[in-house]
């Protein structure tokens, strides 16, 4: 019994490109796999609360499929068997798919999101939807109707936002590779937090259509995984047009899984590295940022300098408005997408006592339905578009936009790409910011630019801060379709932080009491 | 509760009258404008619908190139700039059939704009026809809502309904809506200029093919915006927006009415409120709808998940090669083809019954004989039932099979009558009803040499005269036989057989 626990939980510890290379030399089946993730679910959710809906039995049936493919040698991508978890976020046809939202309770979508589409198509078995904050609003997933996630290092705080769920999912070794969404920094930031990575691909480089859009200028889709390789695999998957989505960009893609062992291995010098002046050494002057975030940041750059990079400072002045600019654009899209959540057809409805008319059960369905932080940004938003505010508001912050892809622009003629710390700190705690709005915004602020601008990042583990031996993030930017250069960079830096620590962060990571229970 | 009324002319001796007018255009593509579902009238509710035109969280729009098309096409023949970069925008407001609550249309930047359209109504002098020039401001494109059904209470109103149905077959269907800049100068003939504004667009539409343009059917809808000024004042009153106009006849009396509604209250030393207004196609008037001070604050802003349209140079000048001959253009065509007056054209555009008449000749009637049909017996049939001709449900086959039945002496003008009877009540082809109906004809000599007999014997002093050489008397006689024969007896056949037996 322990022996053979012993046996699946080590498959739980591999990662993606791991488990495809087993799967590959016949050491194990696609089912065996997504048994023992099951298997960890059940011991550590208890603790870890990453997901909303488990789909054990369609998530063995898709791996019992992908054995039978694979006996047959017909094999649909490389990481056909290997199970993924999905963010509740993304339509999964006849699971639930609520945004972490009461007033989505019980919808269940009649059709895919174009990724989950996708995923199905490679044979990666979804073992279910992970949590979020309510309709991706928030940056520690507190703001979920369903309750919390606990960040795997330590329970007592937040794994990041509004994708918490993927990232400690992953961190957790519930699900060796998961997807994501990031408006503003959703996949970075708990990748930051949970000593994950995490990639937000150029906009419009992954399909939206079945993302439930908070706002749709900024929305994309993205890897949530334990190395940059298996971002790599998995954006190659999703990623590509969608003739659903009218964003989506034509171009291919750049070959993004060669370019990982191309920047673990191959030579690093020459490689302009930029840092962001105002999210950087003007940051580390200013409030709130964490001294051991700052202190990983600077000791992942020396890293690089020594394998050869030039790192130069860049300065993109336009980026201090980018956290005021987001807060109208982001509410404004979001007011106008929430609309649809009227209590008519699906989701939510309560009807109020008396003889209620339809615009009464609409109030009383969306005040039961959503959130506070999610009627927060519904005002705002409305307030933001509303006549004679307009110009003041959404069509400023639009300026600001430009700007920032300009600033973007002027610093990618320098250098090939853009660093910075990816958030300000570590986790903080449960509860410490759920009655300061703004503290909670300002987590996103080196985060955002990219959104805006519509520029691909990443952001992988650059260590844990000194002061509470917590994970911290390094985010790399580049240019819009250059995603290549991410997977370049940050599997450079990964070979170099994972040679000096002498393994993977999250080797470092606390055992869950709930794992032995 | 009814509305006091000036009487139109007073209401002209005092005031000068304003329009403006929005036409909402279906078009006619195989798909909706912004998913794959069929865009086809009917079906049973709620069966041509998808994640995107129901809303469902997470679909997204793409915009239909057919469509888009067929916006440039109509912008083009209204004499539109097409724009270099457009994008479409949301308005957004709640309703319980717009499934998303908010309408992807466009906002400041239309697709067309800056645009005329000739008008051609009867001269002021009364003698041939004169050109009124309308202003058109933009066309822009859009998606429709869904349809509700208010089950229950007594006017088929929301107000009252016990509950709504909603069907979003209709949802997401490609709109084209062409609203004119304010239409002034109009004065008395401001009914008029409206009725035939939509008239004309009406037709410009057909001919260009991009719409299935019944009104009846709502494939054309109008609403007709009306304000008045003191005589002379050259400025805008406050205006009322009046929809639910779906017919050529509903457009001119709405303006009419509205014209003296507001004239009564304005005399009277009243104020218009500004408000939406519903036409009563039976009772004729207009009704108070929904304020629009009540805070018509859309909230417009750019649609983020579409791209900006930018048709290209090539595409524009491609798509103006496909215009059609334009109605102005083609009316005087067909006019000097048909041989008709000046006033028999100008009757048969009157009467919304051009494509029908063309159509009737195009199936082999003369096109003396189609108009005959059209303006006599079908325009009195269609003002008989309160619709528009084109909407009165005969074909323009059926009255050239007609006629083609009485140019081969089956059956005459009368009993031709009685087949559009039976057309109107569904009772088959014009043959199948000759048929059943037993109207052919009779011109047998047996029969007829019976009846004749008969009514000699029943008029003997008709009978004398006749033999005494007044033959004009023999009139009454093939009456009488007509009558024996209820009409259907080969009246020429029966005045021989008559001359036959009396001289």
């Amino acid at each position: 019994m322990s022996e053979s626990r012993t046996s699946m939980s080590d498959w739980t510890r591999k990662t993606g490109a791991e488990l495809a290379d087993a799967l590959a030399a016949g050491e194990t089946t696609s089912v065996e796999l997504t048994q023992a993730h099951l298997d960890r679910i059940a011991a550590v959710e208890g603790a870890i609360h990453a997901f909303l809906h488990v789909d054990a039995a369609g998530a063995l049936a898709q791996a019992a499929e992908s054995d039978a493919r694979r006996s047959d040698g017909d094999l649909r991508s490389p990481l056909d068997g290997v199970p993924i978890a999905v963010k509740d976020i993304l339509t999964t046809t006849g699971l639930p798919t609520t945004c972490g939202s009461k007033i989505l309770e019980g919808w269940i979508p009649p059709y895919d999101a174009t990724v989950v589409t996708k995923l199905k198509d490679a044979g990666l078995p979804i073992l279910g939807k992970t949590n979020m904050d309510e309709f991706a609003m928030g940056s520690s997933t507190e703001h979920s109707a369903y309750g919390p996630t606990h960040n795997p290092w330590d329970l007592d705080r937040i794994p990041g936002g509004s994708g918490g769920g993927s990232a400690a999912a992953v961190a957790a070794f519930e699900a060796p590779i998961a997807l994501g969404t990031d408006t503003g920094g959703s996949i970075r930031q708990p990748g930051a937090v949970t000593g994950t990575v995490g990639v937000k691909p150029t906009y419009g480089g992954i399909s939206r259509y079945g993302l439930v859009a908070m706002a749709n200028s900024l929305d994309q889709v993205g890897p949530v995984t334990r190395t940059v390789l298996d971002s790599a695999l998995l954006h190659e998957i999703v990623g590509g047009h969608d003739p659903r989505d009218s964003t989506s960009v034509d171009p291919p893609l750049p070959a993004l899984v060669e370019a990982a062992p191309q920047g673990a291995t191959g030579d690093r010098s020459g490689v302009r590295v930029g840092v962001i002046t105002e999210l950087g050494r003007e940051a580390s002057a200013g409030s709130g940022w964490q001294a051991g975030v700052l202190a990983r940041f600077q000791e992942s750059l020396d890293l690089l300098v020594e394998a050869g990079a030039e790192v130069v400072e860049v300065s993109c002045p336009n980026f201090v408005h980018a956290l005021a600019a987001y807060y109208l654009i982001m509410p404004s899209e979001a007011s106008s997408n929430l609309a649809k959540f009227d209590a008519m057809r699906y989701g939510l409805r309560v009807v109020p006592e008396g003889d209620p008319s339809a615009e009464d059960v609409m109030r009383a369905s969306r005040d039961a339905g959503f959130g506070d932080e999610v009627k927060r940004r519904i005002i705002l938003g409305t307030y933001a578009l509303s006549s004679g505010y307009y110009d003041a508001y959404y069509g400023q912050a639009q300026k600001v936009r430009t700007l920032i892809g300009r600033d973007f622009d002027a610093a990618f003629e320098q250098v090939d790409v853009l660093v910075s710390p990816t958030a300000p700190t570590t986790a903080f705690k449960l509860g410490e910011k759920l009655d300061d709005p703004v503290a909670m915004y300002l987590n996103d602020l080196a985060t955002i630019p990219a959104n805006l601008a519509g520029v691909p990042g990443i952001s992988l583990p650059s260590g844990l801060a000194d002061e509470d031996g917590l994970p911290a993030g390094f985010q790399v930017l580049a240019p819009a379709l250059a995603d290549d250069r991410l997977y370049r960079v940050g599997a450079a830096l990964e070979a170099l932080l994972e040679k000096k620590w002498g393994g993977a962060i999250l080797d470092r990571a606390p055992e869950l009491k709930g794992a032995d229970a | 509760m009814s509305d006091t009324l000036l009487s139109f002319e007073e209401s002209l001796e005092k005031f000068d009258p304003a329009m403006g007018l929005e036409v909402h255009v279906e078009l006619n593509t195989n798909t909706k404008m912004f998913c794959g579902c069929p865009a086809v009238f009917g079906g049973e509710p709620n069966t041509q619908t998808c994640p995107t035109c129901l809303g469902l969280p997470g679909a997204m729009p793409a915009v239909n190139a057919k469509a888009v098309e067929s916006a440039m096409r109509i912008g083009l023949a209204l004499n539109c700039e097409i724009a270099e970069w457009c994008r479409f925008a949301r308005k957004n407001y709640f309703y319980p059939d717009m499934p998303k609550n908010f309408q992807t249309s466009q906002y400041d930047e239309p697709i067309a704009f800056d645009g005329y359209l000739d008008v051609e109504i009867p001269a002021r002098s009364g003698e041939g026809t004169e050109t009124f020039r309308v202003d058109i401001e933009r066309a822009h494109m859009e998606e429709d809502t869904g349809k509700s059904l208010h089950v229950g209470g007594a006017t088929g109103r929301i107000q009252g309904a016990d509950h709504s149905l909603v069907d979003y077959n209709r949802a997401g269907i490609p709109l084209i809506e062409i609203v004119t800049k304010p239409i002034m100068g109009s004065r008395e003939k401001a009914p008029e200029i409206a009725k035939a504004y939509v008239a004309q667009l009406r037709e410009l539409i057909v001919a260009l093919g991009v719409s299935d343009a019944r009104m009846d059917q709502g494939s054309i809808r109008a609403d007709v915006n009306l304000s008045l000024a003191p005589a002379g004042s050259g400025g805008l009153g406050t205006r009322t927006e009046t929809k639910n106009v779906n017919s050529l006849r509903s457009v001119e009396r709405a303006v009419r009415y509205e014209m003296q509604r507001h004239a009564a209250i304005l005399d009277e030393g009243g104020s218009i409120l500004q408000e939406t207004r519903h036409w009563q196609e039976d009772s004729g008037v207009t009704l108070s709808g929904r304020p629009k001070s009540d805070a018509d604050d859309y909230r417009y802003f750019p649609e983020p998940d579409l791209v900006p349209v930018a048709p290209s140079r090539e595409w524009v000048e491609e798509l103006r090669g496909t215009l059609p001959e334009l109605p102005r253009e083609k009316r005087a065509r067909l006019q000097k083809e048909w041989g008709f007056s000046d006033l028999e054209m100008r009757d048969t555009v009157g009467a919304g019954a051009l494509g029908l008449v063309e159509e009737t000749i195009g199936a082999g009637a003369s096109p003396q004989a189609a108009r005959k049909w059209w303006l006599s017996d079908m325009a009195r049939r269609a003002n008989e039932k309160g619709v528009d001709v084109a909407d009165l449900g005969v074909a323009p086959t059926d009255v050239a099979r007609v006629q083609e039945l009485v140019d081969e002496g089956r059956i005459n003008d009368k009993l031709a009558r009685q087949v559009f009877d039976g057309l109107l009540a569904g009772e088959g082809t014009p043959d199948e009803i000759v048929a059943a109906r037993g109207l052919e004809i009779v011109s047998d000599d047996g029969a007829l040499g019976a009846a004749v007999d008969k009514a000699i014997e029943a008029n003997p002093d008709v009978a004398d005269k006749i033999r005494d050489g007044k033959v004009a008397a023999a009139g009454a006689l093939i009456g009488a036989v007509m009558k024996e024969m209820r009409g259907q007896a080969d009246a020429g056949r029966v005045r021989e057989l008559i001359l036959e037996r009396l001289s």
